[in-house]
This record gives structure tokens, C-alpha cells and sequence, in this order.
């Protein structure tokens, strides 16, 4: 064997191999995302770590935690986060969850319905917050017919305050939550329903028993998705909420010491700790995750 | 709820229409108790939605259902106790083999140790003992028809309705399946209904087979009786008569007859009840030909091919008019060879030549 053919050969195993394990040209596929994600997260993100421990008066590395928890007005921003995100988080996947069960068969006025139900997301923070603040202030529409159908007597305080930023965060959130529960649902296949009702199952044991264990895992990621968005609050949480109140949320906290003081340090290390608060919760939902079956549900072969 | 408690399921005028689409028509038919009925016909024929029907998946447009005397066709599909086994088995993918069966005992708040008496007799029934503790995912398709097949008797249901349940399994399993349907059926006294696209196995397990075609039943009879004296054209052409040849009828009683088209001329002594002289349908099936003239019907050929079968040939002859005529024979026959080959009177089915099937009652 010669030495040419030998090296052909060999180059041809070694070609094998790294096709095998997924190694080949279209690996370049994710050049563009992978520079874009160096550039946009992992650079910053690296950056705000470190500088969070630099503070800006020289003191100890970890001065700008403690200044954090030592002080109560900044430590309750994490309480008034999760304040937030967390019931809205789980109406929205609350809601989702029938609304999705029904569109997922064929109804009357479907596209509309879904129109209706999709356009928030086309909406800007703002544009929500400028109707609610239409709808919602003490002579709005609101308040205005529940007063004209005595139900109430003096108008209700939905603005500048938690309710405001929960209901705008709804509003706005609701889409994906729901949009995300109709791709699971329809991913079910609708004869493990039926073979549920032959064997003597109505449908709130069909549900409970068949479609909720087979939507949980989709579940979990939709309200970690939502949670996600909502924890990072901050448009709302200024127009529709109490900033230096109940909505003083960390993402608030984090531009006001950036507004106030121009102390890049301290806010990169709010943005930490907002970042832990996330992970921690999204790490917690999957765990929980996990003990539910989350293989295909589809069922069957063929 | 159990397996003895009624006489007769009796199906009158069961219609469904989807929007402007007729898919069942006035289906009336009576299934005794521990009888195995076949709906038997090509897709799109109405069968699955008949069985849907009778389920209660879907609702009738028109016509009821009776169990006995009672009206069942208003009943949701779990408050009417049959089991039903699905084409995909539709299996609950997060809960064991055991659990899967179990579930109908669990939503009917069996005490949990006749849940697992049923159950483990049911495993064994179908011989998946050790695979108890599976996720369908981990079986194989015939094991997961056979969960499926347990899932649904565990209830001891009134009647076992089944869709097509061996079209996803290989020839083989499929012919193992069959065999282990028609022992359960038999063992466990159960009134089966099943439906299938596929002749052979709906006269190999019904006791009677109900042919459709176009949402209307074609012919309701025991296989025998379907497959020897099918109905009509449509129904010979369904059950293997591959020779269906346009010929003029001269009857001379009112079951026999001469038939002649430009170069054949044949005598049939069996024709279908209304069929009168004139254009006609002439049904044979390629094993009722002989390899020489009988009592008078002769057909003078050329062997344009001969396929190997096995036990015999599979053997298509070009007439002298240009008609192909398919024939089995176990004759060593030869590709350009003249044969002549004759079909007895009695096998030669004659029927009024119709361009759509209809209701035959």
C-alpha cells in the first residue's frame, strides 16, 4: 500500500468520523448568531460581572451587594418584582390554557378570534399604557359605566399603582402564553382524548388525566418564558405603576442608580442579582418539570 | 356493565352528512350478542364513520341507536360502555402499559386491589406480563396493539368496536394479531364490530360481513355468502372478481341465460335478482376458470403473461376480441401459448350493469 493511498484512506476515516459526530461545512450556519451572541451577550454580560464587583468608591468587592441588601428600599425592589411577575406570569398561562383547549379545535370566526387575540403583541409597552391610561384613570370608560351601572360609588384606583402594571403586563403577555399553549395542544393528538371518553372518562377527567399531564412540560416553559419577560419589567412598571412605591421593581432600582449617580457599577450588579432571581425560578419550574412525562404526545406508531 | 347484559345492538337509519357530503347513509342493521360483524369496504366508504357513530365520537345527522330497548345515540361515548381500539392505538404515552390499562378500572373508582387483579389478568391475556412496567414508546407496534386490545376488554365493555387495528403491523403480525382477535373474542363472549379495508381478514374473523361503498350498505351476509354471491357488481369487484366484462344478457328462465359479447358467448345460470335483458355485468373469479371448455362456455385466449404464486400462477389471457382475462390455475401455462378455458354455468354472476352502486335491501 503506498503511502498515497494510505493518507487518502485516512483522510477519508477522519472525514467519516467528523461527519459522524456533526462536524461538517454547514456548521458555519451558526457563525452569525454565535458572533452576535458574543458580541451582544456574552462580552456584556462577562463586563457587567466584573464590574459589578469594582464599585465605584474603591470599597471591597462586594461592597455594592452589601449597600444592596443592606439597604430595605433597594431589597424590597426583588420583593416587588416577584410581586409582579409571578401572578402575571401565572394568570397568563392560567388563561391561556382554556381558551387554548377550545380554539384548538375548528371554531366559527377562528382568524378573528386569533386576531383579536394576537394583536397585543404588535402593540408597544407604551401604546398599552397611553389606552389604559384612557380606560382606566377615574373618569375613563372603566370606571365610568361601573359607576352608571351602580356597581361601584367612587371610581377605583387602577393606576399608579400594582394593578395598573399587573393588568398591562397581562395584556401584553397574554399572546405569547396563549399562542405558545395552542402549538403544544395542537401537538396532542385528539384520539387520546377520544380513547379517554370510551373508557368512561367526561371531560374534566379527560382533561385532568390525559391533557393536562401531556401539556405540563409545555406549560412550565410558557410560564418561564412569561415570567421571564415579566420580571424584567420596566415601561409599565414607570407609566401605569407607583416607581418609587410598590413598583419600584429591580429593573427600576437598576436605572435609577444609573440616572442619580451614574454608578455603572451598582447597577451591573442589580442586573446580577435580577439575573440569579430569574435563573433560580426558571431552574425551580424545570425541575418540577422533569418528574412530568415529557417525551411525545403524539402516542403511538405510524 | 358487564359483557352479558343485552340481546341486540340495533342500528335504524344511521345518516351522517359533513357539510354537503354524504359519508353514511341510512345504515340499519341488528348485531346480536356475541356476534363479530366486518364493515368491509375501500376508504372513504363510511365504515370508520359508522363505528364513530355507534362510539358516540361522532353524532348521527339522522337515525338512532338502540341497546336493546334503550336509546343510546343521545349518550356522550363514555356513558355508553363500549371499548373501542383505535387504527394508531392512541395510547396514553405518560402512563405505563399497566396504567394505560387500568385507567378506565381508575375512572370508574374500582377498588385498587380489583384494579390490579383485572389488570394483571389482562396483561396476561394478551401475554405482556413483563412488559407491565413500559412506556408504549418502549414496545413495538404489535405490543402496543395489544395494550390497546387489553385497555379496551379490562372493562368487560357490552361491545368491543375496532378500527382497522392491524393496518399499521406487518404482514406477519398481522396474520399472528388476527388469530389472537378472534381467540379473544371467542373466549371472552364479546360482540365485536370491526372495521376493515382488507377482504381477507373480515371473512376470516366476522361471522358477518357488511359491505359499504359510498356510504350505503352494498351487502350484509356471511362471508361465505359475500364472497361466493356478492350482491352486486360493486361487491364482486371488492371481494376478487377481477373479471368484470360488459356483455349482453338473452334470458331464457328467470336464473339462466345466454351472455355474448362480439367474440364470447358464455351461458350463466346465475343471474342477480332485477336483472333483465340487455347490457349486463358478468362477473368471474380468475380460480372458477378450468383449463378446458365446461358444459358448453368456452373462451378462446392467448397467455399474454404468468406470474408465480406459490401454490399456483397468476395468469392473464388476451381473448380474440382484446379482452384481458385474469386466471388462476395450478396448470404450467406459456407465454404466446392458445388456451382454451371454460367456466362452469353456475360460476359465471351476472349482474345488471349499473353505474353507481346503491342500496340493496
Amino acid at each position: 500500500m503506498s503511502a498515497k493511498t494510505q493518507s487518502r484512506e485516512f483522510s477519508s476515516t477522519r472525514r467519516f468520523w467528523l461527519k459522524e459526530h456533526g462536524i461538517d461545512s454547514t456548521l458555519l450556519l451558526i457563525v452569525p448568531a454565535l458572533l452576535a451572541m458574543l458580541v451582544f451577550f456574552v462580552y456584556p454580560t462577562v463586563y457587567g460581572t466584573i464590574l459589578s464587583f469594582h464599585p465605584a468608591n474603591k470599597a471591597g468587592f462586594l461592597e455594592n451587594y452589601k449597600t444592596f441588601f443592606g439597604d430595605p428600599y433597594m431589597r424590597k425592589s426583588i420583593f416587588n418584582t416577584f410581586r409582579i411577575a409571578l401572578p402575571v406570569s401565572l394568570v397568563n398561562v392560567c388563561l391561556a390554557v382554556p381558551v387554548a383547549v377550545k380554539m384548538r379545535h375548528r371554531v366559527k370566526g377562528q382568524r378573528a378570534i386569533n386576531t383579536i387575540l394576537i394583536i397585543p403583541i404588535s402593540l408597544g409597552t407604551v401604546l398599552i399604557a397611553e389606552g389604559l391610561y384612557a380606560y382606566l384613570s377615574p373618569n375613563g370608560w372603566f370606571n365610568r359605566t361601573l359607576m352608571a351601572a351602580h356597581i361601584i360609588h367612587a371610581p377605583l384606583q387602577m393606576l399608579h399603582n400594582f394593578w395598573g402594571v399587573m393588568i398591562s403586563l397581562i395584556i401584553s403577555g397574554f399572546p405569547f402564553a396563549f399562542l405558545l399553549t395552542l402549538s403544544y395542544i395542537s401537538g396532542i393528538n385528539p384520539k387520546m382524548e377520544e380513547a379517554a371518553s370510551i373508557l368512561g372518562a367526561g371531560p374534566i377527567q379527560r382533561f385532568r388525566f390525559v391533557t393536562l399531564p401531556l401539556l405540563a412540560p409545555g406549560l412550565a416553559i410558557t410560564f418561564c418564558l412569561n415570567f421571564v419577560l415579566a420580571f424584567s419589567v420596566f415601561p409599565s412598571a414607570n407609566l401605569l405603576g407607583n416607581p418609587s412605591g410598590d413598583s419600584h421593581v429591580l429593573a427600576v432600582a437598576a436605572t435609577d442608580v444609573i440616572s442619580q449617580s451614574y454608578d455603572y457599577s451598582m447597577a451591573s450588579a442589580i442586573s446580577l442579582i435580577t439575573a440569579v432571581c430569574e435563573i433560580t425560578v426558571v431552574v425551580l419550574v424545570f425541575a418540577i418539570r422533569s418528574r412530568f412525562y415529557t417525551g411525545s404526545t403524539t402516542g403511538g406508531k405510524g | 356493565m358487564s359483557k352479558t347484559s343485552f340481546n341486540e345492538l340495533r342500528l335504524v337509519g344511521v345518516s351522517r352528512t359533513f357539510d354537503e357530503s354524504v359519508a353514511l347513509s341510512n345504515l340499519s342493521l341488528t348485531i346480536a350478542n356475541g356476534e363479530f360483524i366486518a364493515l368491509l369496504g375501500p376508504s372513504g366508504c363510511g365504515k370508520s364513520t359508522a363505528l364513530n357513530c355507534i362510539a358516540g365520537l361522532l353524532s348521527q345527522t339522522s337515525g338512532s341507536i338502540f341497546l336493546d330497548g334503550k336509546r343510546i345515540d343521545s349518550l356522550p361515548p363514555e356513558r355508553r360502555g363500549f371499548g373501542m381500539v383505535f387504527q394508531n392505538y392512541a395510547l396514553f404515552p405518560h402512563l405505563t402499559v399497566r396504567n394505560n390499562i387500568a385507567f378506565g378500572l381508575k375512572i370508574r373508582r374500582t377498588k385498587k386491589a380489583e384494579v390490579r387483579k383485572r389488570v394483571d389478568a389482562a396483561l396476561a391475556l394478551v401475554r405482556l406480563q413483563p412488559h407491565a412496567d413500559k412506556f408504549p414508546a418502549q414496545l413495538s407496534g404489535g405490543q402496543q396493539q395489544r395494550v390497546a386490545i387489553a385497555r379496551a376488554v379490562v372493562l368487560e365493555p357490552q361491545v368491543v368496536l375496532m378500527d382497522e387495528p392491524l393496518s399499521n403491523l406487518d404482514a406477519k403480525l398481522r396474520n399472528e394479531m388476527r388469530g389472537e382477535i378472534r381467540k379473544l373474542h371467542k373466549t371472552l363472549g364479546l360482540t365485536s364490530i370491526y372495521v376493515t379495508h382488507d377482504q381477507e381478514e373480515a371473512m376470516s374473523l366476522a361471522d358477518r360481513v357488511v359491505v359499504m361503498h359510498d356510504g350505503v350498505v352494498q351487502q350484509v351476509g356471511t362471508p361465505e355468502d359475500v364472497y361466493l354471491q356478492p350482491a352486486n357488481a360493486f361487491v364482486a369487484d371488492f371481494m376478487g372478481y377481477r373479471n368484470l366484462l360488459q356483455m349482453t344478457l338473452k334470458k331464457s328462465s328467470t336464473k339462466a341465460g345466454a351472455i355474448t359479447s362480439e367474440k364470447i358467448k358464455l351461458s350463466s345460470s346465475n343471474l342477480a335478482a332485477k336483472t333483465t335483458n340487455g347490457a349486463v355485468t358478468v362477473a368471474i373469479r380468475p380460480d372458477d376458470f378450468t383449463v378446458k371448455a365446461t358444459r358448453g362456455n368456452q373462451i378462446r385466449t392467448i397467455i399474454s403473461s404468468v406470474e408465480y404464486q406459490g401454490k399456483d400462477f397468476g395468469v392473464e389471457a388476451t381473448c380474440e376480441d382484446g379482452t384481458q382475462l385474469f386466471i388462476r390455475t395450478e396448470e404450467k401455462l406459456k407465454i404466446g401459448q392458445k388456451v382454451t378455458f371454460g367456466v362452469k354455468p353456475e360460476r359465471v354472476l351476472v349482474f345488471p350493469q349499473k353505474k353507481s352502486p346503491s342500496h340493496v335491501g
